[in-house]
């Protein structure tokens, strides 16, 4: 399979479509620290991509690039065929991009359902008087965001905490519900940091089916950082590797697994 | 009914009354404490710089004629015109919410992340720098304010009371304003926060900014609100004090009453400000008039801050604020 070409066939049969986003030549600083050094790939329309490495590999970094929580040194990034402009997340935010956090960043003394609502406020668009005063289209909108919002708590099965306040969640659900946020913004492109992080089996299983059920039923396109090996091998349909900034290895999950620099890698060799 | 018990109610009545004064200045503290974790020394200040605005807008005062006068050696001091009250309020408004604009650019946003020390450092150097930008803009002379609040004593509480009692009750008309106009207050930030998309955003802002950003909520463009909407309050609470004791400098120490309120009634409660404006307020007035006596008077300086320490001993996180919970 030629990754770099525009359609292609998953293994599973899933018909993936054009290049959604291409990072070019990425070089992120933090003063003298190289944090990421001039990678380029791309995540087409509809596929789940992975991002793995070795801790201190960049990973994060990568993805507060394509959120905007950072703006590299260096490289262009493209969305939608468009070049983008350095950003402020909340700008990344409304061209359709939902992420999650590595260490879950919820509103913790807002209920599931308030928590899960603000996901939709890229797509409120009534003035705030009109909301106070709860008339007219304002209500209709809050309607319409709340049937929206019901889908996603039904989706994943998170109806029985609704009113809770999130911070007296264990930890599986807060991850859970923070996904739901994210889903609620209908994102064209979803990013997950490390969405199994200190997990269980069990809630590992859970969390796949959740990734995969979102990518199917919604068409969202997913790009994900986690260190589980497995699950990254049976989730994704093609995988970057990143080692020190750099980008080692890029292609499917049978590819990757093969490739000596990814081996290495992980398991170590004498640099001499 | 015995004298003492007729005075103890009506001390009570205007221990209340009192009481939502200082309130108003707590709400303002807690609006920007929740939004964005500041404990805005500046809040007292912003009350003052309010007044003194309206009172100068009201009057067609020059604003910074002393500096003017002293460049361009003019004698000039008033436009000669005087603005209505209700203009002049909305006038002040703009004038608030282009002060909250210049405070999150030119200070607040270069801070984003620090440890709150320094945001609170930050606000005091604000408190004294607004403090001179008001003293050079209006002048320092004690003001009256008339925006044509009522104000004297109520007959009718006062008949009634006399009539089924055999004891007029002595309450101002302005503080039946101030409160009612508070209570307004209350109920509007209360909608504002609870039911609209920016009163969301707000409490999203509040509790993570990380998380805020990520669901494309603009932290500037909240904390320019929180401020404004601030700024606001702080127009009311110095509309009212000033109105009630002239609008003068010392106004701005208020802000340290609210200071007792917000440790009773929790910092990040709202309702919390209203119900510890109200314990103060009475606290402090029946204190006095019970034991004050005995004691020597002058106790309405000092009872708010012990009242406020005993309840840091019992309850740290007042009657309504956030539980302090760590988990081990």
């Amino acid at each position: 399979m030629n990754s770099m070409a525009g359609n292609y066939t998953t293994s599973d049969g899933r018909e993936i479509g054009g290049v959604m986003m291409e990072m070019k030549n990425i070089t992120l600083r933090f003063g003298g620290v190289v944090a990421i050094k001039d990678i380029s790939f791309d995540i087409h329309e509809g596929e789940i991509r992975a991002i793995i490495g070795p801790n201190g590999a960049g990973k994060s970094s990568m993805l507060n690039v394509i959120s905007g929580f950072y703006n590299p040194q260096e490289g262009e990034v493209w969305f939608n065929g468009k070049k983008r402009p350095s950003m402020k997340p909340y700008h990344v935010a409304r061209q359709g991009i939902a992420r999650t956090f590595q260490n879950i960043a919820l509103f913790e003394g807002m209920s599931v359902l308030d928590n899960i609502m603000t996901g939709r406020l890229t797509h409120m668009k009534t003035g705030m008087l009109a909301q106070a005063l709860w008339r007219g289209p304002a209500e209709r909108e809050e309607v319409q965001n709340r049937e929206v919002v019901e889908k996603i708590i039904d989706f994943l099965e998170i109806q029985h905490i609704r009113k809770t306040p999130v911070g007296r969640l264990p930890y599986g659900l807060k991850k859970r519900v923070e996904l739901a946020r994210a889903l609620a913004a209908e994102p064209k492109l979803l990013l997950l940091d490390e969405p199994m992080a200190g997990m269980n089996v069990e809630e590992k299983e859970d969390m796949s089916r959740y990734i995969l059920d979102t990518n199917d039923e919604f068409g969202t396109t997913i790009a994900l950082i986690e260190h589980d090996m497995g699950v990254v091998m049976d989730l994704s349909d093609r995988v970057v590797v990143m080692d020190y900034g750099q980008k080692i290895g890029d292609g499917t999950p049978d590819q990757v697994r093969n490739n000596q620099a990814v081996i290495d890698a992980y398991l170590g060799v004498a640099h001499d | 009914m015995p004298e003492q018990l007729l005075f103890a109610m009506e001390v009570t009545l205007n221990g209340l009354m009192a009481g939502v004064l200082y309130a108003l200045v707590a709400l303002g503290f807690v609006l920007i404490y929740k939004a964005s974790g500041i404990f805005n020394y500046a809040q007292g200040v912003m009350a003052l710089f309010a007044a003194l605005t309206l009172v100068g807008i009201m009057e067609g005062q020059v604003p910074f004629a002393h500096l003017i006068n002293v460049i361009f050696g003019t004698e000039i001091h008033h436009f000669g015109w005087e603005v209505p009250a209700l203009l002049a309020i909305l006038l002040t408004v703009v004038v608030m919410i282009i002060f909250a604009w210049l405070v999150n650019h030119f200070v607040m946003r270069h801070l984003i992340n620090q440890e709150p020390i320094i945001l609170f450092m930050a606000t005091i150097g604000l408190a004294y720098f607004l403090e001179g930008v008001g003293d050079l803009m209006w002048g320092s002379d004690i003001k009256r304010l008339e925006v044509g609040l009522p104000q004297g004593i109520n007959e009718w509480i006062d008949e009634t009371t006399f009539q089924a009692l055999g004891y007029g009750f002595f309450i101002d008309n302005l503080d039946i304003v101030a409160a009612v106009i508070a209570i307004l207050l209350v109920i509007g930030l209360v909608i504002f926060s609870q039911y609209t998309t920016q009163g969301r955003a707000l409490r999203a802002v509040a509790d993570d900014h990380q998380a805020a950003l990520s669901v494309g909520i603009s932290l500037n463009f909240i904390w320019v609100l929180v401020w404004s909407i601030a700024g606001f309050v702080a127009l009311v609470a110095g509309m009212m004090w000033g109105a009630k004791s002239g609008v003068q400098f010392s106004l701005s120490l208020i802000a340290l009453k609210a200071l007792p309120v917000l440790l009773i009634g929790g910092f990040t409660s709202i309702p919390g400000a209203i119900i510890g404006g109200l314990i103060i307020g009475v606290g402090e007035k029946l204190f006095e008039f019970s034991i004050g006596p005995m004691i020597g008077g002058a106790t309405e300086n000092w009872f708010a801050y012990v009242l406020a320490l005993i309840f840091l001993v019992i309850r740290p996180q007042g009657l309504f604020g956030d539980k302090i919970i760590e988990r081990v």
